[in-house]
């Protein structure tokens, strides 16, 4: 009991994390004809469904085995299998996923043991996939549990066939729909065969419906997953998740797939890393339209340069984006001079000096587990020029009177957070633009003369 | 007709009005593995004490529940904004196994110490009963030692349904009910509950009360301040909207201070100027509120009418699914589009009791399909089958609405617009209008509109 005496206690105020079964729900709706099932309480699912709803603007189905007193006591074996069935009924579905909550955890749930005879051994080959995952909310962020679903899944389906195949193994990690469409295009363009895990562009961002979808078309093909043993390499975004056991690294380890870690590809110094170990695993040279795209993005970088340069910015979301965003900021000549997360891996702090070496010396605040009060206080210390991270940085920048450039999950309040790309140099054109523009527009609403040039 | 299936347990809560004997099950759990749109008991306590805005809202439990209801409802308050700050214990593993009562004590200090509230509640998650947390006494203590009351809300998660969680959430509040001086308030005095402010409806209430020459003690929860809620018990009179949010307290109330209750409604015409009569007649000693009641009705009828008349032409025909929260604003809804010249094919809501079935039942017409509990499946079913032109709900409902190609109103707590009172009327119609009749839907895939051609 002494450590615990130690332990100076904080509430956490206007949080900068959500809880880990959301981001295993991002997973499992990123899988073709797969619903994910959360082992607790009604809650849980209905929360969860509102925040993505809010963020998507899509129908967001996540089940739930609904706990009650009784379950608490008895435990949520019989109304884990009862919730089995009625989704089984209802959505036919090909994979269920069941992530579980603090609720289930906390009373000690084992659900593979739970689910053990619950297979299609048994019950035929209509029976779904089941993947479960362990998402105790007490532990970790949303973060977490996408990682770790993603894990869970590649873990539970994927096999060696010692199948010849040219397949890449692509795990993007909590990127927008937008950004997964252009990955695909990337490697699509290399002219190889590959994998992305999950896929949730077209579930998550999808056209009216002609006829009513109980889950809506898209996503990871469970067939491509179970060929991922057989792959020649995978590529895996997040130097955070690096420090960790992931899905590309336990490819690695039981089926000897190579696996390159790198950070997300926002920026040219990140994107070209991407596409280099693309030539490397593929032996093809960068098609010319990337070289064309990488071009136009220099020259925006030229046009723009003195309009960006040592403007300040106050970055904050999941670690692994903080450190991309960081990565791209510095490279123009912005810099992040609050970098923030609600995350607590504790490699944040050497992420960014790994990008930026004199952090310390040009005063920049790397803030791990951080919640929004304290990301403010420390705004208010420094006068940055702009935010840039979700929709929940919006009441301090109000506060502040400085512009907020939205980017990742969640965006509450405008359209379109599915549509943003930040990867590539596509993602980097609009990432730089929007940034240029919205300095531009305070120079130029803040001027007495308001030029109409720049 | 669809081919979405619908589960044998489910077929009990779903009726058509003018088919079989009426005998809807409800106030039952929901389904495990039905995607239910319900939440949890700790939502229900969470949106009852929510808009109260100058007391601490601290959650108790790991930071999932705190960061889905960051700032979630619309309410609004015309001074301290505390109620839209969240604050959480954030547990982690180490307080699942120590306990997590020093991390709630510390929280509470600190948080009292910066933010001085004048009162604390603090809402207990699924698991702090299971980690043998004894949150009473550590309120007591804080209590004692800030001179504030410092209330728990048990509001286990799994402990129920939402209206478990509306009573948790009453029974804190009549822990501060009559701890305040009840010193002038007059004979005429009433207090207002279940009107949340959201997007400022209650102060347009209390406007209409106040010019009928009604004093208003207390808001329950609108716009509310701890003091008045302490003195609420001078009042001589409750009127209770949103059947079953606050019900529970104005019986407590009853019984405890012998206030008698009423049930009115602010929703549309006929229920607005109901609600506004009855609680002129229970003053029946007091001619002049009768008198002044029928000129403000008068005038505010007059002065939307011509409106209302152009939207009712516009609308007429157009068919309508309502599903809602509590039933009795369904009831006010179906009377309000109808009004609109809108017939209602589908009617639901989470929370509806026997009575509550009773009376929708009988205001519906032939064919109208009753739904207790829907979920997101059986909403689309009945919304194709019965070729709904608009849906009214919340957020949860709105991209299945919009996924069919149908209009939406949000009728939910996060609604921007008020919808109450006879200003409110009007926007409702412009809301349904402005859904209804845009042009994109010309675009819209509609299958069941092609079907219905042929």
């Amino acid at each position: 009991m002494k450590t615990q005496e130690k332990i100076k206690y904080k509430a956490t105020s206007n949080a900068c994390k959500l809880c880990s079964p959301l981001g295993a729900s991002f997973v499992f709706r990123g899988i073709e004809r797969s619903i994910p099932l959360l082992h607790g309480s009604q809650g849980c699912s209905t929360y969860i469904r509102r925040y993505l709803i809010s963020h998507f603007n899509e129908p967001v189905d996540i089940a739930c085995s609904n706990f009650t007193e009784e379950t608490a006591v008895f435990g949520g074996g019989a109304n884990l299998k009862l919730a089995v069935e009625n989704i089984i009924k209802q959505y036919n579905p090909e994979l269920i996923g069941i992530a579980t909550t603090c609720l289930s955890e906390t009373i000690g749930e084992d659900v593979p043991m739970i689910l053990r005879e619950y297979n299609k051994e048994k019950f035929g080959e209509n029976f779904p996939e089941i993947v479960s995952v362990s998402t105790p909310s007490f532990s970790g962020t949303h973060i977490d549990g996408f990682h770790g679903a993603v894990r869970a899944v590649v873990d539970s389906i994927a096999v060696k066939k010692k199948i010849s195949t040219k397949q890449i193994n692509i795990f993007p990690g909590m990127l927008s729909p937008a950004d997964l469409r252009h990955l695909k295009e990337i490697v699509s363009d290399f002219s190889t065969d590959y994998v992305i895990l999950p896929d949730y562009s077209e579930t998550f961002d999808g056209p009216l419906w002609t006829e009513y979808q109980e889950i809506p078309e898209g996503g990871t093909k469970i067939e491509k997953i179970a060929s991922m043993g057989d792959a020649v390499a995978s590529i895996e975004f997040g130097k955070i998740l690096a420090g960790e056991e992931s899905a590309g690294k336990m490819l690695e380890s039981q089926f000897n797939v190579p696996c390159h870690s790198l950070g997300i590809p926002i920026g040219i110094n990140e994107t070209d890393a991407f596409l280099k170990a693309l030539e490397t695993i593929t032996g093809k040279p960068v098609p010319e339209k990337y070289i064309q795209e990488r071009g136009r993005l220099i020259d925006a970088y030229a046009d723009g340069h003195k309009y960006v340069f040592d403007a300040r910015a106050v970055v904050y979301g999941e670690e692994d984006l903080v450190t991309g965003l960081a990565s791209f900021l510095s490279e123009v000549g912005i810099i992040p001079i609050i970098c923030a997360s609600g995350g607590e891996s504790g490699l944040l702090r050497q992420k960014i000096l790994d990008i930026i070496p004199d952090a310390e010396n040009i005063g920049i605040r790397i803030i791990e587990g951080a919640d929004f009060v304290e990301i403010g206080e420390e705004a208010k210390k420094i006068n940055p020029d702009f935010f840039i991270g979700n929709s929940k940085g919006y009441r301090i920048a109000r506060e502040m009177k400085k512009p907020l450039i939205r980017v990742g999950f969640p965006i509450h309040d405008r359209l379109g957070g599915a549509r943003i790309i930040h990867v590539g140099y596509r993602g980097a054109q609009q990432l730089f633009d929007i940034i240029s523009n919205t300095i531009i527009t305070t120079r130029q609403d803040t001027s007495p003369v308001g030029y109409t040039y720049m | 007709m669809t081919n979405i299936p619908i589960l044998k347990e489910r077929e009990k809560q779903i009726y058509h009005k003018g088919e079989g004997v009426f005998d809807l099950t409800c106030d039952t759990k929901s389904l495990a593995g039905s995607v239910s749109q319900r939440a949890c008991v700790f939502c229900g306590s969470r949106v009852v004490l929510y808009p109260i805005a100058d007391a601490l809202h601290l959650i108790h439990g790991p930071i999932g529940c705190a960061s889905y209801t960051w700032d979630i409802r619309g309410a609004l308050s015309s001074g301290p904004e505390l109620h839209r700050m969240s604050f959480s214990t954030d547990l982690r593993e180490r307080d699942i196994i120590f306990g997590g009562e020093k991390k709630l004590y510390a929280s509470l200090v600190q948080l009292i110490d910066t933010y001085r509230p004048n009162a604390a509640f603090v809402y207990c998650t699924c698991i702090i009963g299971i980690i043998g947390d004894d949150v009473d006494s550590v309120c007591k203590r804080v209590t004692e030692e800030k001179g504030i009351p410092v209330l728990p809300v048990h509001s286990e998660g799994f402990k129920g349904t939402k209206k478990d969680g509306y009573k948790a959430a009453c029974e804190s509040l009549s822990m501060l009910v009559g701890t305040g001086s009840i010193e002038n308030i007059g004979k005429y005095a009433i207090n207002i509950m279940g009107e949340f402010n959201i997007a400022g409806e209650a102060w347009t209430i209390k406007e209409y009360y106040e010019n009928m020459g009604i004093e208003v003690v207390s808001v329950f929860t609108g716009d509310g301040r701890v003091e008045n809620i302490k003195r609420s018990h001078g009042a001589s009179l409750n009127v209770v909207q949103c059947s079953g949010s606050i019900l529970r307290l104005a019986q407590i109330m009853e019984e405890k201070y012998g206030i008698p209750y009423i049930r009115v409604s602010y929703f549309g015409i006929e229920d607005m100027s109901k609600a506004l009569y009855d609680v002129a007649a229970h003053f029946k000693d007091n001619i002049g509120i009768m008198k002044k009641t029928k000129e403000i009705v008068k005038n505010e009828i007059d002065a939307i009418y011509p409106d209302l008349v152009r939207y009712k032409k516009a609308l007429s025909g157009k068919k309508a699914a309502i599903y809602v929260g509590g039933a009795f604003k369904a009831f006010s809804m179906i009377k309000a589009l109808r009004s609109l010249g809108i017939d209602v094919v589908l009617a639901g809501s989470q929370t509806g009791n026997k009575d509550d079935y009773e009376v929708l039942r009988n205001m519906c017409d032939e064919g109208t399909v009753i739904l207790d509990d829907a979920n997101p499946l059986e909403l689309s079913k009945y919304c194709i089958e019965k070729s709904a032109d608009l849906f009214v709900g919340g957020v949860k409902e709105r991209p299945i609405a919009y996924k069919l190609g149908i209009g939406f109103c949000d009728h939910n707590h996060e609604r921007k617009i008020s919808l109450a009172g006879y200003s409110g009327m009007i926007n409702l119609a412009k809301e349904v209008y402005s859904s209804v009749l845009s042009p994109v839907w010309q675009f819209a895939p509609k299958k069941h509109n092609a079907e219905m051609m042929k």
